[in-house]
C-alpha cells in the first residue's frame, strides 16, 4: 500500500522543450513546443507566423506587374523559381505566351535555382546531422551559380529576372559558357559530396529509418516535390503540368522506396544530376529570338479599366497589350496554377475581377504544407531526430509564413 | 633548506607545465581552424596578424572582456563553481604526465589511475553546469554529458588494463620504458584492439566529434554551456582544449612511446637518437590533435542512444576480450 503511494508520488512529467522561434537549427523561425519523455518525442506541435509579412495582401494593391518582387520575398533562396511560377501563372491569366528563348532561358534559371536551393539544403541538412564540411564545399558551388545570376541580371538574391511574358534581358554569351562549364564540372562535386556521406555509417544510422511516411499518408498530407517523391509517389508538376521549355527537354523524375531521410536525401542528390542534365540540354537547344512576348504588360499597366483612349500613345510600343480603352484588363475569373520549385509545388491561385490587380492572391506554398506534416513524422522519434526532420521535409519560413 | 628547493622546483616546473600548456591550448584553437578550414576550402583566420597568427590572442582578450552572465534563475553558486571544476580537473592531470625522460611534476606509481580518477571529475563541472543553469538545454546537455562520460570511462579504462598489464606498472614513466624495452617499441602494435577503443573513448571522454552530442550545436544550441557568456565560457573552452591535449598526451605514453622511439628505428638510422625526447613526444601529440581535427571536419554526429549503444555493446565488450587476451599472452607466452 505504502509502495503504492510513493509510486504514485513519483510519477514522471514530460518535459515541455521549446524549440526557436530561435534556434540555430530551424531554419529561420519556426518554433516547434516538443513534449518529451527522456529525450523521445512525444508529441511535437510546429507554430508558424513569425515571419508573416502579408504578401498577399500586399500583392492585392498592386498591379501584377509590380507584384514581382514580392514573389523573390517568399523563398528567399530560390527565388528565381518563384519569379517564373508567378509569371507563368499570369501569363496563363492573361492568355500570353513567352518567346521560345525566353521559355528557355527561364528555365536555364529555374534549374539552376533547383540546384543553388538543393545544394543549401544538403548544406544544412548535413551540418545539422553534424558533418560540417559538406557546407562548405556546397557553398562552394552555389557561390558560382549565384555569381552567374549576378553576371546576367545585377542581383545575386533577390532577382525579379523573370517578366510576365518572358525575361527583363537577354543572357550573354559568357554566361552560357560559364554555366556549360559548371554543367561539366558539377557532377564531380555532386560525387565529392556523396564521398563524404552518402555511404558514412554514421550518415546512414542517422537517415535510415527516421521519419518514415507511407506514399499514401505522404499524399494525404500534401507533400510534394522531393519530400512526396521520396515516399515512391512520381509526381512532379514538371512532367504533369509541363510549363517554359519542360517538354521540349528530356530527364527523369527521381523516386526513392521507403520515404525515409535518407531516401529523401537519394531524390534530391540526384534531381541535382537531373537539372544539371535539363541546363546542358536548354544550352544546347537554346534558339535565338526575342525575350518578350510582344503583347506582354509593361511597368505602366494601369491597375483599373479606362474607358478612353489617353491621347498621348508615346509609350504605345511598350506593348500596353490589354489596350488602355478597354473595360476589362484581365480576363475575370479565378484559377490555379502550379510550378515545380525545389521545395515541391508552388502553386499561384489568382482571383482576377478585370482589373489591373488580382481580387484575391493565394500561395500555396510547399513549406507551410510540408511544415503542416511535422508532428506526424516527429512522432516517437529523439530530439536529435527532429533536427533531422525539419531539414528533410526543407522548408524556408519565408515561404511558409508568407 | 632542501626543502625549498624542493619546492622552488617543483613550483617552477607548474609554472612551465601551466605556461606551456596555455600558449598549446591557444595555438590548438588556431590550428584546429587553419586546418579544418583547409580541408573545407577556406582560409579559416587571417584577419589578426599574419596569417591570423594572433588571433588566439584576440579571442582571449575578447573573452575577457566581455559581460559576465548569470540567468536571473540561476543557482547562483553551483553556476560559478561548476567552470571551476571543469578546469581544475583538466589541469589537475597534467601534474602526472611524463613530457620527457624525467621531467614530471609529480612521478606518482598509480599515475594512470590518477589520471582517470581526475579526468573523470569534471562530468560533475558539466552537470552541475547543466542543472545550475536552469535552462532546458543546458539541464539536456549536462544529463547527455554525465550519461555519455560515465559509460565510456569503463571502456577507456579497460583499454588501458592491457597496457598496464603489459608494462607491469601504473607508472606513466615505467609504462614508456617499458615499451622502449619492448621490440616492436610501441605498445599501439601488440595492444592494436586496446588502441582502437582508447581513440574511440578518448573522443568521446572529450566531448569531440562525432561524439560531441553534449554541445551539438544543432539540437541544442551549445548543450550545457549555453548559458555561459565571457570568461566562465572561456573556461569549458579551456577545459575541454586540456583534456583533448591530456588525452594526445596518454595516447601517445601508453600507446605510441611517449618521448621515446622503437629501438629499431634508431639502430637503422642512427641520427635519431640525438633527437630530443620532448621533440618526439610533441610530434606524437600534434598528430593525434591532428586526427582529431581530421575526424571533426569528416564525421557526421551520432544520436544519443546509438553513441550508448556504442559505448556498451561495442566498446567494452572489446575492451574485455583485449584483457584476457593479453593476460593470456602475459601468463604463458
Amino acid at each position: 500500500m505504502e509502495q503504492m503511494e510513493i509510486e504514485k508520488d513519483l510519477q514522471t512529467r514530460e518535459l515541455t522543450l521549446n524549440m526557436g522561434p530561435q534556434h540555430p537549427a530551424t531554419h529561420g523561425v519556426l518554433r516547434l513546443v516538443l513534449e518529451l519523455d527522456g529525450e523521445t518525442v512525444i508529441k511535437c506541435t510546429p507554430h508558424v507566423g513569425y515571419l508573416h509579412r502579408g504578401t498577399e495582401k500586399l500583392s492585392e494593391n498592386r498591379t501584377y506587374i509590380y507584384a514581382l518582387p514580392l514573389m523573390d520575398r517568399l523563398d528567399y533562396i530560390s527565388s528565381m523559381s518563384n519569379d517564373v511560377g508567378y509569371c507563368v501563372a499570369v501569363e496563363r491569366l492573361f492568355g500570353i505566351e513567352a518567346p521560345e528563348r525566353a521559355k528557355y532561358i527561364r528555365t536555364i534559371m529555374s534549374e539552376m535555382t533547383r540546384i543553388s536551393s538543393h545544394i543549401i539544403w544538403l548544406a544544412t541538412h548535413a551540418l545539422d546531422i553534424g558533418a560540417m564540411t559538406v557546407f562548405l564545399y556546397s557553398f562552394r558551388e552555389r557561390e558560382w551559380l549565384i555569381d552567374l545570376f549576378e553576371m546576367t541580371c545585377g542581383a545575386r538574391l533577390t532577382v525579379s529576372y523573370p517578366r510576365i511574358g518572358g525575361v527583363r534581358c537577354d543572357v550573354s554569351r559568357e554566361f552560357l559558357d560559364s554555366l556549360y562549364k559548371f554543367t561539366e564540372e558539377f557532377p564531380k562535386r555532386i560525387e565529392e559530396y556523396e564521398t563524404l556521406i552518402d555511404q558514412n555509417r554514421i550518415w546512414l544510422q542517422r537517415t535510415k529509418g527516421i521519419g518514415v511516411i507511407s506514399a499514401r499518408d505522404a499524399v494525404h498530407c500534401g507533400l510534394t516535390g522531393p519530400t512526396l517523391r521520396g515516399s515512391g509517389v512520381s509526381y512532379d508538376v514538371r512532367k504533369h503540368e509541363p510549363y517554359d521549355a519542360y517538354p521540349f527537354v528530356d530527364f527523369e523524375v527521381p523516386v526513392g522506396e521507403n520515404g525515409d531521410v535518407y531516401d529523401r536525401y537519394r531524390c534530391r542528390m540526384e534531381e541535382l544530376r537531373q537539372s544539371n542534365r535539363i541546363i546542358r540540354q536548354c544550352i544546347e537547344k537554346m534558339p535565338d529570338g526575342h525575350i518578350l512576348a510582344d503583347d506582354a504588360p509593361d511597368l505602366d499597366m494601369p491597375p483599373e479599366g479606362r474607358k478612353r483612349l489617353i491621347p498621348d500613345m508615346s509609350l504605345s510600343h511598350a506593348c500596353i497589350s490589354l489596350s488602355d480603352e478597354c473595360e476589362h484588363i484581365t480576363p475575370a475569373g479565378e484559377f490555379y496554377s502550379p510550378t515545380e520549385v525545389p521545395k515541391g509545388e508552388l502553386g499561384f491561385y489568382i482571383v482576377s475581377d478585370g482589373s489591373g490587380m488580382p481580387y484575391r492572391m493565394r500561395f500555396r506554398s510547399p513549406s507551410f504544407v510540408h511544415a503542416s506534416a511535422l508532428p506526424r513524422l516527429c512522432k516517437g522519434h529523439m530530439v536529435a531526430d527532429v533536427i533531422a526532420l525539419i531539414g528533410t521535409i526543407d522548408i524556408v519560413l519565408g515561404e511558409c509564413d508568407r | 633548506m632542501d626543502f625549498v628547493i624542493t619546492l622552488a622546483i617543483i613550483v617552477i616546473k607548474i609554472a612551465v607545465v601551466f605556461g606551456a600548456v596555455l600558449f598549446h591550448v591557444a595555438y590548438a584553437t588556431y590550428f584546429e581552424r587553419k586546418i579544418i578550414g583547409r580541408m573545407q576550402a577556406r582560409y579559416g583566420p587571417m584577419e589578426v596578424g599574419p596569417h591570423g597568427l594572433l588571433q588566439p590572442f584576440a579571442d582571449m582578450i575578447k573573452l575577457f572582456f566581455k559581460e559576465d552572465i548569470a540567468p536571473a534563475s540561476a543557482d547562483r553558486p553551483l553556476f560559478y563553481i561548476a567552470p571551476a571544476i571543469v578546469v581544475i580537473s583538466a589541469m589537475t592531470a597534467l601534474s602526472v604526465l611524463p613530457f620527457f625522460d624525467r621531467f614530471v611534476i609529480a612521478d606518482i606509481d598509480i599515475g594512470l589511475l590518477f589520471l582517470l580518477v581526475i579526468t573523470s571529475l569534471s562530468v560533475y563541472g558539466i552537470v552541475i553546469a547543466g542543472w545550475a543553469s536552469n535552462s532546458k538545454y543546458s539541464f539536456l546537455g549536462g544529463l547527455r554529458s554525465a550519461a555519455q562520460l560515465i559509460s565510456y570511462e569503463i571502456a577507456m579504462g579497460l583499454s588501458l588494463v592491457g597496457v598496464m598489464l603489459m608494462a607491469g606498472s601504473l607508472n606513466l614513466s615505467d609504462i614508456v620504458r617499458a615499451q622502449h624495452q619492448h621490440p616492436l617499441g610501441m605498445f599501439a602494435f601488440p595492444q592494436f584492439l586496446g588502441f582502437f577503443v582508447f581513440v574511440v573513448a578518448a573522443f568521446a571522454e572529450t566531448n569531440r566529434a562525432p561524439f560531441d552530442l553534449p554541445e551539438a550545436e544543432s539540437e541544442l544550441v551549445a548543450g550545457y554551456f549555453t548559458e555561459y557568456s565571457g570568461f566562465r565560457f572561456a573556461f569549458f573552452f579551456l577545459g575541454e582544449y586540456v583534456a583533448m591535449l591530456t588525452m594526445s598526451a596518454v595516447a601517445a605514453l601508453c600507446f605510441l612511446g611517449g618521448w621515446t622511439i622503437p629501438m629499431f628505428m634508431t639502430n637503422a638510422m642512427p641520427f635519431l637518437s640525438y633527437v630530443p625526447g620532448i621533440i618526439w613526444f610533441l610530434v606524437k601529440v600534434y598528430a593525434f590533435m591532428f586526427f582529431y581535427y581530421w575526424i571533426r571536419a569528416t564525421l557526421p554526429r551520432y544520436r544519443y542512444d546509438q553513441l550508448m549503444a556504442i559505448g556498451w555493446k561495442v566498446l567494452m565488450p572489446l575492451a574485455f576480450v583485449n584483457v584476457l587476451i593479453t593476460a593470456f599472452a602475459k601468463r604463458w607466452l
